[in-house]
């Protein structure tokens, strides 16, 4: 699937709910599918630093393509991490490089995105994108 | 004492209070706003919202300049919010008040011009292990500069200064103490007075963060016979942006100035400035006139409902709080000082603050969470953070009862 496409399933997935508690529920069972972050990766550089929650987040690369694994202490920015690791993760980096998350905006999930929301989503989008694209320009060099 | 409901309602009617403050009307997610984030920052009167709108439409004008009739009544408006302050703290003197632009300010003032005229390598300053970061990263700057010392009076478990520790930390060497009245992580109110009389003894003077105090308690600075006190006007039902330095005249005097500019001039020649007196001194360039004088409207609004009844008002309520959420299951009170203003900061087993706030505000509630600002005091408790309610006087028992069932709602929820 695209990044689109599956950005497209995930706002499927949300508007079935219709209220608060259903999709917070729902987020709250994405972080128990987020694919974990390696016992060994899960240290401070590898920390994205937001205010309150924290995120480690790692950047394999295999078969041309980024493969994400990570872990927050907090389930629910955990879950959303799940959610931007389910989009992006399997993706050549010239497509995560390129990828307009406009799901976020679409499942009524954009406050987690503000800055005073210091849980570092915002931070670990900005990561991902800049693993990215320190790939695609070393493969560009190769 | 009791929390019943007649004997709440004789000390302040909080009904008609709220009405006071029209943002209390605010929903959220289509909930009633509650707002139980008030030691960030308080909520405003319309005393001051009107006052915001007469200053721009009536007086809006520089201060100590011009000649012209609005100047005037600009200066006569910004020197009357003074006096107005100095009476709420009971200063000797209104020139001892110095207009800032809140509590970080009026702290790193102090740090910067006393510790220039005072502070010496090997010297020490002592603060408290309850500080807020506004209170500690000043000092640390003027310890590194000056190759001085900071020393941290450690707390126990409840969250109270350890006094004998203290006793034993004063010495010639000590140049300044430099504590809170009421921590703004913990609630904890600590024994000012003696720390005071204390550090007097032995000639060290002390300056009081009042942040969390002033919309609390009364304070008397004579009385206390504090050197000085800084306090923020947004905590204290007042505009952002402003804040006072209260400080002795004989330390005042004493001190250089913390910048250069107008206003704290008296003359200029390329060799050679001369210092505008007090307050001038202090307070360089086009200050925040419009907050200054509408902090003066925040004082008369506190006056009318008076400090004492607020203050026996917010001790039922946090009496009522602590009783309510006692019943969570796994909550753990962070800050359990016999003597506490009213802020109730707790964990859930190991559940993340930050999870309980997102939930919280899912239900209209606004609590703080996180480390407040005082890290090292979250290291203290081996906690990565808090979730903290802070409670006004406009805030209510029915409030209450529902941050009890939000919170039960995000247990349920996250466990």
């Amino acid at each position: 699937m695209t990044i689109n496409e599956i950005q497209d399933e995930l706002v499927e997935e949300f508007s079935l709910f219709s209220d608060w508690m259903e999709k917070y529920e729902h987020i709250i069972q994405m972080a128990k599918e987020l694919p974990m972050i390696e016992e060994r990766y899960k240290k401070d550089e590898n920390l994205i630093k937001g205010c309150q929650a924290r995120v480690w987040l790692h950047a394999g690369f295999k078969d041309g393509k980024v493969v994400f694994t990570a872990d927050s202490d907090a389930i629910i920015t955990k879950g959303l991490v799940s959610m931007v690791v389910r989009v992006l993760s399997n993706h050549t980096p010239k497509e995560i490089v390129a990828a307009d998350l406009y799901f976020v905006d679409k499942v009524g999930l954009k406050e987690h995105l503000s800055m005073t929301r210091s849980n570092g989503l915002l931070s670990m989008i900005k990561q991902m994108k800049m693993y990215a694209l320190a790939l695609q320009s070393t493969l560009n060099v190769n | 004492m009791k929390t019943g409901t007649v004997e709440m309602d004789e000390i302040i009617a909080v009904n008609t209070i709220r009405k006071d403050f029209p943002i209390l009307a605010t929903t959220v997610n289509g909930k009633p706003l509650v707002y139980f984030d008030n030691a960030a920052t308080t909520q405003k009167p319309w005393a001051v919202i009107k006052a915001i709108e007469n200053y721009y439409t009536q007086l809006n004008s520089n201060v100590h300049r011009g000649v012209h009739h609005l100047s005037q009544r600009a200066t006569d408006a910004f020197e009357a919010s003074r006096k107005k302050l100095a009476a709420f703290i009971n200063a000797r003197h209104d020139y001892e008040l110095i207009f800032t632009r809140g509590t970080t300010e009026s702290i790193n003032l102090v740090a910067h011009s006393f510790g220039k005229q005072f502070v010496n390598a090997g010297d020490v300053i002592i603060i408290s292990a309850l500080e807020h970061h506004s209170n500690i990263v000043p000092w640390q700057m003027l310890c590194e500069e000056k190759n001085a010392v900071l020393k941290v009076i450690p707390i126990n478990e409840k969250g109270e200064l350890l006094i004998s520790d203290f006793k034993e930390m004063l010495d010639e060497k000590v140049k300044l103490v430099s504590i809170n009245y009421v921590s703004n992580s913990l609630g904890t109110i600590n024994p000012v007075r003696e720390i005071i009389e204390l550090s007097h003894q032995k000639n060290i003077p002390v300056l009081l963060d009042a942040a969390q105090a002033i919309q609390h308690l009364p304070i008397d600075v004579q009385e206390l016979n504090v050197d000085f006190l800084a306090f923020s006007g947004h905590k204290m039902y007042g505009p952002t942006g402003i804040g006072i330095l209260y400080g002795k005249e004989k330390w005042l005097n004493q001190m250089p100035p913390y910048q250069g500019g107008g206003e704290m001039i008296k003359t200029v020649t390329f060799e050679k400035t001369t210092y505008n007196e007090l307050p001038f001194k202090f307070e360089a360039g086009t200050p925040n006139i419009e907050a200054a004088i509408c902090l003066g409207a925040a004082v008369d609004y506190i006056n009318s409902i008076g400090l004492q009844n607020i203050q026996q008002y917010e001790h039922e309520l946090l009496e009522y709080t602590t009783d309510k959420l006692s019943v969570i299951n796994g909550i753990r009170f962070v800050g359990t000082a016999a003597n506490k203003a009213s802020v109730v900061a707790f964990t859930i087993d190991n559940m993340h603050p930050y999870d309980v706030g997102v939930i919280l505000d899912q239900l209209g509630i606004a609590v703080r969470t996180g480390h407040h600002c005082t890290q090292p005091l979250m290291d203290f408790f081996c906690i990565p953070g808090t979730i903290r309610a802070s409670l006004a006087f406009y805030n209510t028992r029915e409030e209450i009862d529902i941050l009890t069932e939000g919170l039960k709602k995000a247990v349920s929820m996250l466990a």
